[in-house]
């Protein structure tokens, strides 16, 4: 035995790891990396090059009410769209052909065009009614910017959510609605006790996605003269040639999204802890 | 006031010439900016499952920006961002003027980031439904990794990924009349001054939203025969 031990080697330490060569991809992303970095390190710089307290103190309290003015717009929007979204997801469900077919255009026609056209269409096209509308006393809400993008936004985002809702609703099996029946509980019990708390939980993501896409296209309003967040970026940048204005907008709804994003990602997890394996 | 066949007429006293203009101008744009997008995109998608977590991180950040600013935003910051930066840049090396950037080319960038960034998300999932079976057997059958990509991987991508595109084709339809914002006279744009010049606001504005709707029943006709083509090698 000790003859042996004398001729072992000594246990070395592990040989060093092979040098990580330098494929195209590890180049490719340690350029990439340093050029976000790089636009990062110049975002801040340009920023704090460009801080101006004269500006911030004339157009910061612009933005806030611009920020106010978009958040405003689209929390209401997506309420009354929540409402009139029902009877639409009930029509897309109904087994009567002629209200089926009704619901599906609506979704379609809403769906299928811009919402740019569908706001100059309710806001510069409503004009040519202006006799009709003043004769029934609709004329006092459509006068206003703010008004009509709120009813093109409640169209739009009810033809969305209601594809939403019908979708959640149509994804919890059928065995659930027969379980319900043969437990006795009625039709209206049953969608609300049984089959709408599994769909929500369904729906939660595509409606925090419609939220986003709200806030972002809810920008387009400042084409109609409403001065929400790009409105008041719009004019800041018109009377300064500022270019730091887009820079402080893109800013706040990078932030406003993200922050939306982060805020469901935790609600998601939270509402769905008892699906977890 | 002049009589609606009148209005709609082709020539100097009608406005279908111009609005006509404004369906190519707004087709056209679309057009070009989807292979674009599409190439992107599907970059963005390869550096999203990349080894090297430095890809991985620059993908995402792509990805995460320009899905997080409005798209009208987007094209303000890309249109006013472009001529600042290229006046700024001759001007350094000695030349002034004022450089106007070309409306169309704006649209065309600013479209593309927006779309590539979605349409990442849409290769990705399509790259993940993909088993690894399929790289495997192309790899044992002797394939380069080009080969195994393009004969093996790229054909299952594009059909798992059609519906996916095939969505993002219709945002991209709608967000071009965004652009009618910078000046470029698309549908919007043109309906617009036609709308202001004639009084008649809710016909052309009716025009631009029914010529809209047309473009996505044809994108969805188009969209299903692909799928169908897609789908002809599946049992049913």
């Amino acid at each position: 035995m000790s003859a042996v031990t004398g001729t072992l080697v000594e246990a070395q330490p592990a040989p060093a790891p092979p040098p990580r060569p330098w494929t195209p991809a590890r180049i490719a992303g340690a350029l990439l990396m340093a050029f976000w970095i790089a636009a990062a390190i110049g975002l801040v710089f340009y920023l704090y090059a460009a801080w101006d307290i004269d500006k911030v103190e004339k157009y910061g309290p612009n933005f806030l009410s611009g920020l106010w003015t978009t958040l405003s717009l689209v929390g209401v929007s997506i309420a009354l769209g929540a409402v009139l979204s029902l009877p639409v997801a009930v029509g897309r469900m109904s087994k009567n052909p002629l209200i089926g077919r009704l619901a599906f255009a609506y979704v379609y026609i809403f769906r299928g065009t811009p919402l740019i056209a569908q706001l100059f269409l309710i806001y510069y096209g409503l004009g040519s009614f202006r006799p009709q509308l003043e004769a029934v006393g609709l004329w006092v809400f459509f006068r206003d910017a703010w008004n009509c993008a709120l009813f093109a936004f409640t169209l739009n985002t009810a033809a969305y959510q209601a594809e939403i809702l019908r979708g959640a609703i149509e994804s919890v099996p059928r065995g659930q609605w027969e379980g319900a029946e043969a437990l006795g509980l009625n039709r209206i019990q049953t969608f609300r006790k049984i089959i709408l708390p599994q769909a929500l939980i369904v729906a939660l993501r595509p409606y925090g996605n419609e939220i986003i896409l709200m806030i972002k296209g809810s920008a387009i309003v400042a084409l109609v003269t409403v001065f929400d967040l790009m409105g008041e970026t719009r004019r800041a940048f018109s009377r300064t040639y500022d270019f730091q204005m887009y820079i402080w907008a893109a800013v706040f709804y990078f932030a406003m999204v993200e922050a939306l994003r982060n805020v469901w990602n935790a609600l998601e997890a939270r509402l769905t802890r008892h699906l977890r394996r | 006031m002049d009589s609606y066949p009148t209005l709609l007429s082709f020539g100097d006293q009608g406005w279908s010439d111009e609005i006509a203009w404004g369906v190519l101008v707004t087709v056209s744009l679309a057009l070009a900016t989807l292979p674009v997008g599409l190439f992107i995109g599907f970059m963005v998608a390869l550096g999203k499952q990349s080894r090297e977590w430095t890809l991985r991180t620059a993908a995402d950040i792509y990805t995460t920006i320009f899905r997080g600013l409005p798209e009208l935003l987007t094209l303000f910051i890309v249109y006013y961002g472009l001529q600042i930066g290229i006046q700024l840049l001759l001007r350094l090396m000695g030349i002034d003027g004022a450089i106007e950037i070309n409306s169309f080319l704006a649209g065309v960038v600013s479209l593309a980031l927006v779309f590539s960034s979605y349409a990442s998300e849409v290769f990705l999932s399509a790259f993940r439904a993909i088993p690894r079976g399929q790289y495997e057997g192309g790899y044992a059958l002797g394939l380069r990794h080009g080969t195994v990509m393009g004969t093996i991987i790229l054909p299952q991508l594009i059909r798992i990924a059609l519906p996916g595109l095939g969505n993002l084709w219709m945002i991209l339809l709608k967000d071009t009349a965004l652009v009618s914002a910078i000046g470029l006279t698309d549908i919007l744009r043109q309906t617009g001054i036609a709308a202001r010049v004639t009084k008649e606001a809710f016909l052309f504005f009716g025009i631009a939203f029914l010529l809209y709707l047309v473009l996505a029943l044809l994108s969805s006709i188009v969209l299903n025969r692909l799928e169908a083509q897609g789908k002809r090698g599946e049992r049913v």
